[in-house]
């Protein structure tokens, strides 16, 4: 006598349960808020935001408590939530000329107007664990000094007026949003640096390393990369005009790449582009480096078969919620395929073995 | 603009829109048969039927060809207050609406050979609509069935182009048919 | 959930599901592209199906979902709860009673009527994708109607095999035109696939929706002299001795004992209801299982 197993209601409830408890953890801990994460994760955060392609630090910082610090189920709330939001229209596009800059390098030039930046960056901390901040995680004020009110120019503007850098096409269309349209291939170039400025950071992070490893070298230099606040303006057609609507903090990175020239172009460089939002910079970094392996049609050089440079590749796979997603529902049930297959390899098995028998036989 | 332009529309969007959306499924996925539909009251002369399609399916992503018969500013008004689609030419239009004598068949797209679907739904205003006149076959019809269709020979061609070709709602009143591309009329 | 619009989804995004479905009617078998949205459920979890009966439902519908024809597998009651709470419809186990099928991997044994609609999850709608990774080439192989990679693909199994050695997701040819994945369904469900019902099928992270219309040809891929087999278990259910329906098979001790029962357990337990008892089945009791 068999009794067929049920409860899967209760299973799920109970499962539930469990995991606020264990999101909550020892309670004798105190509680983190959304403001502690906000302000002292705020890298977490803002890979958050880039990933989940929703510019809101508190938001962010939710839902990195929800998710118990699994930052990819951390997008994937974010996108859940920022996908039917109603459209009130589209801004338009962030001047990063006009950027306050919080840093700013460059790695071809050693001084430029507007200076070498530092900031706030990791780059020189020696990776020593540090262990007074276990007990003390109070930090003493930093030397500080008036932002200066001139903008910065890009470095590359440099090598524009030289007619060194080839022009980037302009045009004022309205570019595809792979959020409202079904992706479709080729791609435009907009449209790949929106899919990569959502990609996740460790998958284009690999993707831009090959290229640096030999698949698909482009001999990238860092010309520019800056990180600061950029005032976001939107059209407002029952007035005429923009108006500011708030203030965002971006990562802008530009490579300058070497190329070949051809029969008709002398030699000139090219240039890879990243922007993602926050503070981002091996994000950025990685994205200008993979926007730029992917351009090799348009700039006439090989395709090598690398990884980077195909774009179906790179963009079907890049979206760390999709692949999480499909990778993980391999948990799901399965009875009926297998079952389908068991049966069929059984029959095979049997008819194999049949064949032998016989063979032997004769 | 008019009071009665912003009248007329769904009193309840989302539910009202997905009893349409149900009626205009089943109807596409059953050539031929006729369903009535409620919840929408245009200004003339858009029917009933067609005013409820309208509101179900488009919006700013869907631009609209009016054909003579229908193109009056009231019937402009009251498309783009309640479902802020644009106007276009016929060759541009997702959706086009009008009598089956002002509508400029040839002009409207029927696909790309890699995408078939990229073809638009012409709604088609009818005198008279019901199950008599062309006999019906094809995919979603059982055995056949008939339907009152303005003409024969348009309707055999488009169905020559499959798997391009154009797909058809007929409406009158408040009641509506559909055709799509993969139905062979006798 | 009051904060959400009726069935989850914005209407805009309703209206751009419902013309993809509309258009997926028009071309049965053809892979309509479409926007999917993120859902509040991962990718490969039954987004499509969940976009599309977020756009087909209404309150009066009645809505069951399975997976792998069971209606209390976790995921198929995690989809059922989401559109009690969002959309507020009635929901049965009860094949019979049900206007609405989500379904994942199995087509229900009792047939369908033309009232009832039934929404597929699809894992990847391409039938041709194992062949040739590429979108750009499969799309090109659709549009001049090049399946013979897949005839080949059928045909080197035989040689190798003697046998297709497909045995779910078996693809199909609809009215003669587009081969299409059926979705991982066992081969033994293909002959159902022509059938009373409206059938859409929804792919959310490949951003596919494709449907069947009723009636309509559907017809497995074979070769002449190796005719397509729907094949199942040779076994008759163990709880209600169905002879006719598919069988999962469990492992009942630790000698490896097995047992067999119907996939299916609507099919399972309404024929347990009207006296059916299967070798190891016990007479059928309210609440006891």
């Amino acid at each position: 006598m068999y009794v067929a197993v049920k409860g899967g209601e209760r299973a799920i409830d109970n499962a539930h349960a469990w995991l606020a408890e264990e999101r909550r953890g020892d309670t004798d801990v105190a509680e983190l808020s959304v403001a502690q994460i906000r302000e002292q994760m705020a890298l977490a955060v803002n890979r958050v935001m880039a990933e989940g392609s929703l510019y809101d630090p508190d938001l962010a910082a939710l839902a990195i408590k929800q998710s118990r610090g699994d930052l990819i189920e951390a997008i994937f709330l974010i996108r859940a939530y920022r996908t039917t939001l109603p459209r009130f229209g589209g801004s338009n596009p962030i001047d990063t000329d006009t950027m306050q800059c919080d840093r700013r390098v460059s790695a071809t030039f050693k001084d430029a107007p507007g200076g070498q930046v530092l900031g706030p960056t990791f780059d020189y901390t020696h990776r020593l664990l540090d262990f007074k901040l276990a007990a003390d995680g109070e930090a003493p004020k930093a030397p500080s000094t008036t932002a200066p009110t001139e903008p910065t120019p890009h470095i590359m503007s440099f090598l524009d007026r030289e007619n060194l850098i080839q022009p980037e096409k302009t045009s004022d269309a309205t570019p595809d949003d792979l959020t409202r349209k079904p992706l479709e291939l080729p791609a435009s170039r907009a449209l790949r640096l929106q899919s990569l400025a959502r990609a996740d950071e460790g998958f284009i992070l690999g993707m831009a390393y090959s290229t640096q490893r030999g698949y698909a070298r482009n001999h990238a230099f860092v010309a520019e990369l800056r990180i600061g606040a950029v005032a976001v303006e939107m059209d407002i057609p029952e007035l005429g005009f923009a108006i500011d609507i708030g203030e965002i903090t971006v990562t802008e990175c530009e490579t300058v790449n070497q190329f070949q020239g051809s029969k008709t172009e002398p030699p000139q460089f090219t240039r890879g582009y990243g922007l993602v939002f926050g503070m981002t910079e091996r994000k950025a970094i990685s994205m200008a480096l993979v926007d730029r392996a992917l351009r090799w049609k348009e700039l006439g050089e090989d395709n090598l078969g690398a990884p980077a440079q195909d774009e179906e590749f790179v963009l079907y796979h890049s979206d760390n919620i999709q692949a999480t997603g499909f990778l993980e529902h391999i948990k799901l049930p399965h009875y009926v395929d297998f079952q389908s297959e068991l049966e069929l390899i059984r029959k095979l098995r049997r008819e194999a073995q049949d064949a032998m028998s016989q063979e032997a036989a004769q | 603009m008019q009071a009665h332009v912003l009248e007329g529309g769904f009193d309840n969007h989302a539910v009202d829109s997905s009893h349409a959306f149900r009626a205009v499924m089943t109807a596409m996925a059953r050539p031929g048969q006729i369903a009535t539909l409620q919840g929408a009251l245009p200004p003339a002369p858009l029917s009933k039927a067609a005013g409820v399609v309208l509101l179900t399916l488009c919006d700013p992503e869907t631009p609209i060809y009016l054909a003579p018969s229908h193109d009056s500013q009231q019937l402009r008004d009251w498309i783009t207050f309640h479902t802020g689609a644009p106007f276009v030419t016929a060759e541009a239009a997702i959706f086009a609406v009008g009598t089956w004598q002002d509508l400029p068949v040839s002009a409207f797209a029927i696909g790309t050979a890699e995408y078939p679907d990229r073809s638009a739904t012409l709604i088609v205003e009818c005198e008279s609509l019901s199950n008599t006149g062309a006999v019906l076959r094809g995919p979603g019809i059982k055995d056949q069935t008939a339907l009152s269709l303005p003409k024969t020979d348009a309707f055999q061609s488009n169905a020559a182009l499959f798997p391009l070709g154009l797909d058809f709602i007929f409406t009158c009143s408040d009641r509506l048919a559909a055709l799509p591309r993969t139905t062979r009329v006798g | 959930m009051s904060d959400y619009n009726f069935a989850y989804l914005d209407e805009q995004t309703k209206r751009m599901i419902r013309r993809a479905i509309l258009k997926g009617l028009a071309i049965p078998g053809y892979q309509v592209p479409f926007a999917s949205r993120e859902m509040p459920m991962p990718y490969g979890w039954g987004t499509g199906g969940v976009q599309v009966s977020a756009a087909i439902l209404t309150p009066d519908d009645t809505f069951k979902v399975i997976d792998q024809g069971a209606d209390d597998t976790t995921n198929a009651v995690s989809i059922r709860r989401f559109f009690q709470k969002t959309a507020g419809v009635a929901v049965t186990e009860a094949t019979t009673e049900a206007s609405v099928i989500q379904t994942r991997h199995r087509i229900p044994e009792q047939d369908l009527r033309d009232d009832q609609i039934l929404v597929y999850q699809v894992p990847i709608p391409e039938p041709l994708r194992f062949l040739e990774p590429s979108e750009v080439e499969t799309r090109k192989m659709h549009s001049l109607e090049e399946y013979g990679l897949m005839h080949v693909k059928l045909y080197e199994d035989i040689s190798q095999h003697g046998d297709i050695a497909t045995a779910y997701a078996y693809p199909v040819k609809v009215e003669g035109r587009y081969v299409m994945d059926p979705s991982p369904i066992p081969k033994f469900d293909n002959p159902k696939l022509e059938m009373a019902g409206i059938q859409l099928f929804g792919a959310g992270r490949e951003q596919r929706i494709y449907a069947i219309p009723p009636y309509t040809q559907v017809v497995s891929l074979d070769f002449d002299d190796y005719p397509f087999q729907p094949t199942k278990a040779d076994h008759a259910c163990d709880l209600c001795g169905a002879e006719d329906s598919y069988l999962d098979e469990l492992i009942v001790d630790d000698a490896g004992g097995r047992m067999f029962m119907c996939s299916d357990t609507d099919y399972c337990t309404s024929r347990r209801k009207n006296g059916h008892v299967g070798a190891q089945g016990v007479p059928f009791k309210e609440d006891a299982a």
